[in-house]
């Protein structure tokens, strides 16, 4: 039996944009980074949600609303059935302990005057983890679960590679026995081989600990891996969601269908067929009207270019926002 | 390849010291670089490979003990004046470095950054300059150039701060671009066109690059030769074809067994047994020992010096894998 523990509605978060000085005078009006136009989305106990698309598509600022490090201009998101940003929620700090969120810059996350063994501590301390008396012996459980010498206690994180400083960014966060990990791009600075090691040990402590991951990653062979389902983000929009194996064996919106044709092989003679995307890149400052897409599309009509195209469930496919699924894949 | 190398790495060491004890952190890497060739610089975290990266440009004598020869176009760097350096960094060689948050100035506007880059290095008057930060920024895929120069580096995704970093770097139009990880934060889709861009310069304007990535795909879509790291040595190095598809290097063949290709999706990947060793303690036969499937008995007690197997094809290993039929015709 599938249960929801967190339920994302509607999310709308734009950030203003500074006005220069000829603006003002110009008085033209403000701008605004339209960072979420209207992302909802489920996450059901014990799943792996992959979070793939665009490089300032809006993942991490999704992945913050989900903290609560950025409050949203519209929408809610429910944990627990309640309203995470509303006051009674607000209060209650443990949220803060049961969803961690893992860094994409894990050099800016970790403070820089304190020793990993600190760091480690601090976070059990502040939480309340274990008895006093129990937290060295935590601390080097921790650094056993992620693979960092035990030598590394009383090492500052400039010591380390970049690689080792996200083990530590990835062991503070399990420190505190989260039941959800919002993983922004936490694998990224990793050789292949941790790569696969701590994929591993998501696996494996989701399985253990029924843990419920929101895995955002650019490495679409990764988020193939570890996914259950996966949700392709366009300009602050889901354009695609469903299953990850359908999803990537068969994407069906046109822009899942250019992303995931770029992925490099690994064969240096297979070149790929990558479909080029057409158009001015999108941005957020200005989101095209209808179909956010539209201005980089093969398959644009009229229609396109005005209404824009709602999620909607496709046969055989996971939920598509495109006017023209049907026939785009019908084809394919 | 060519005949000239631009950039010739000698048995470059740097250490570091802590509390007395001495870190090895890069030990004897030696290579060639010649005019538009690209680089592959592969390897475990923590095996060396930004600070092979700076030490080349100059930076680790700072904070460490740099030995070995760095020629650049035929002059050593590693002895050369700070003054000198000065001007050979970001005009003659840029560098990308891997965390983009720390290096850009989170007090300056991104476009500030990007026309004081060119002030220092061009001879761009200051409406080419505006011009021609904008450009860099299309260049490197951030839509609406014009409007974002004055924006500080916080207001931007971290995949356009490395764009940012990308478009400083090449803003000057280096001869030798030194990159860690320039596209790990990046979308596939922005990482082909900016490794599009960087391939066009070491093309067209015959620009050398040492790339430093984990992607082992975008390896074989990008370098001509790599070099693959282990515990702060180079322990295979070759063309980009042969060490991929018949690595002879246990560690690198581990490296290509954990991608997650072919494998059932959710289901426990390959990887390496075992920790890398701290540099402290280095194992001292081969450093990879502890975690090899083929150690032998002389895998304990002597350290295997990179040797020729093939032309142009190096490795440190006492039993390399075999080479294919194709290698050995
Ligand atoms: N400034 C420094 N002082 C002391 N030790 C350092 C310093 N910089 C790096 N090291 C150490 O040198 C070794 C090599 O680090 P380096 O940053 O080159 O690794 P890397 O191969 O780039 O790893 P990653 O892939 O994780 O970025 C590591 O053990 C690291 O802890
Ligand atoms: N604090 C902020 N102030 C202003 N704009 C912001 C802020 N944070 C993010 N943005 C803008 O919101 C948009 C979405 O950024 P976000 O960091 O969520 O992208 P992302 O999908 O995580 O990208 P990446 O893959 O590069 O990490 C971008 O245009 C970014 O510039
Ligand atoms: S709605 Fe129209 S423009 Fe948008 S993706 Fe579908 S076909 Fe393309
Ligand atoms: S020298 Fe020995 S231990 Fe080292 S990689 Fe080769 S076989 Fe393994
Ligand atoms: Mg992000
Ligand atoms: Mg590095």
């Amino acid at each position: 039996m599938t249960q929801t523990v967190m339920k994302i509605d509607d999310l709308h978060l734009s950030f203003p944009v500074s006005r220069s000085l000829l603006d003002v005078v110009q008085r033209k009006p403000g701008k605004a980074v339209n960072a979420l136009n209207g992302v909802s989305l489920e996450l059901q106990q014990g799943e792996t949600l992959g979070v793939v698309g665009e490089s300032g598509c809006g993942k991490s600022t999704l992945a913050r609303c989900i903290v609560r490090l950025y409050e949203p201009t519209s929408g809610e998101i429910h944990f627990d059935a309640e309203n995470i940003f509303g006051a009674a929620a607000r209060k209650d700090r443990s949220y803060n302990r049961r969803v961690q969120m893992m860094f994409q810059d894990p050099y800016s996350s970790l403070n820089p005057r304190m020793t990993t063994g600190d760091i480690l501590a601090e976070a059990l301390r502040v939480h309340q983890m274990r008895p006093e008396a129990e937290i060295a012996g935590r601390v080097a459980e921790l650094l056993e679960l992620v693979r960092l010498p035990q030598d590394a206690v009383d090492k500052l994180p400039h010591e380390f590679s970049g690689g080792q400083r996200q083990r530590i960014a990835i062991a503070r966060a399990l420190a505190v026995e989260p039941e959800v990990l919002i993983a922004d791009e936490l694998v990224s600075a990793l050789d292949v081989s941790v790569q696969a090691q701590v994929v591993n040990l998501l696996l494996e402590l989701q399985e253990r600990l029924q843990l419920t991951i929101l895995f955002v990653a650019h490495d679409l062979r990764l988020v193939r891996h570890v996914s259950n389902r996966v949700a392709v983000i366009y300009l602050g929009r889901i354009v695609e969601i469903g299953d990850s194996e359908t999803l990537f064996s068969a994407p069906s919106h046109p822009y899942s269908q250019a992303l995931l044709s770029a992925a490099p092989s690994l064969d240096p003679d297979d070149k790929g067929a990558a479909i080029q995307l057409e158009g001015e890149l999108p941005s957020p400052l200005n989101v095209p009207p209808g179909c956010p897409f539209h201005v980089r599309c093969r398959h644009v009509t009229a229609q396109c270019r005005t209404v824009i195209p709602e999620l909607r469930a496709l046969e055989g496919r996971g939920e598509v926002a495109c006017h023209h699924a049907e026939e785009i894949n019908h084809h394919a | 390849m060519a005949d000239h190398p631009i950039l010739e790495v000698e048995n470059l060491c740097t250490t570091f010291s802590r509390g007395g004890t001495a870190l090895p952190a890069v030990r004897d890497v030696s290579f060639a670089l010649g005019k538009g060739q690209v680089q592959g610089l592969v390897g475990e975290s923590g095996s060396g490979k930004s600070v092979t990266l700076r030490s080349i440009l100059g930076l680790a004598r700072h904070y460490g003990e740099v030995s070995g020869s760095v020629r650049w176009q035929g002059q050593e760097l590693t002895t050369m004046s700070e003054r000198q350096l000065r001007k050979i960094r970001g005009r003659e060689i840029a560098m990308i470095f891997q965390e983009p948050m720390t290096s850009l100035n989170p007090l300056l506007t991104v476009g500030t950054q990007l026309t004081e880059t060119l002030k220092a290095h061009t001879d761009l008057g200051r409406r080419a300059r505006r011009d021609r930060a904008i450009e860099m920024l299309d260049h490197v895929g951030i839509p609406a150039a014009a409007s974002r120069l004055g924006e500080y580096p916080h207001q931007f995704s971290g995949g356009m701060r490395q764009r940012v970093m990308i478009a400083i770097a090449l803003a000057a139009s280096p001869k030798l671009l030194l990159a860690d990880e320039p596209t790990t934060a990046l979308d596939v889709t922005i990482q082909a066109q900016i490794l599009d861009l960087i391939l066009k310069l070491a093309d067209e304007m015959s620009m050398g690059v040492v790339l430093v990535t984990h992607d082992l795909g975008v390896v074989a879509q990008t370098c001509d030769t790599v070099s693959v790291m282990y515990a702060g040595r180079v322990v295979e190095q070759g063309d980009v074809r042969q060490v991929l598809q018949t690595p002879r290097h246990p560690y690198t063949e581990g490296l290509m067994r954990s991608v997650p290709q072919d494998v059932p999706p959710r289901t426990q990947l390959y990887s390496v047994p075992g920790t890398p060793p701290s540099l402290f303690s280095l194992p001292k036969g081969c450093a990879f020992a502890p975690r090899c499937q083929a150690a032998g008995k002389a895998c304990q007690t002597a350290r295997p010096s990179l040797q020729d197997i093939a032309p142009g094809r190096q490795t440190a290993c006492f039993n390399p894998l075999p080479a294919t039929q194709e290698d050995a015709a």
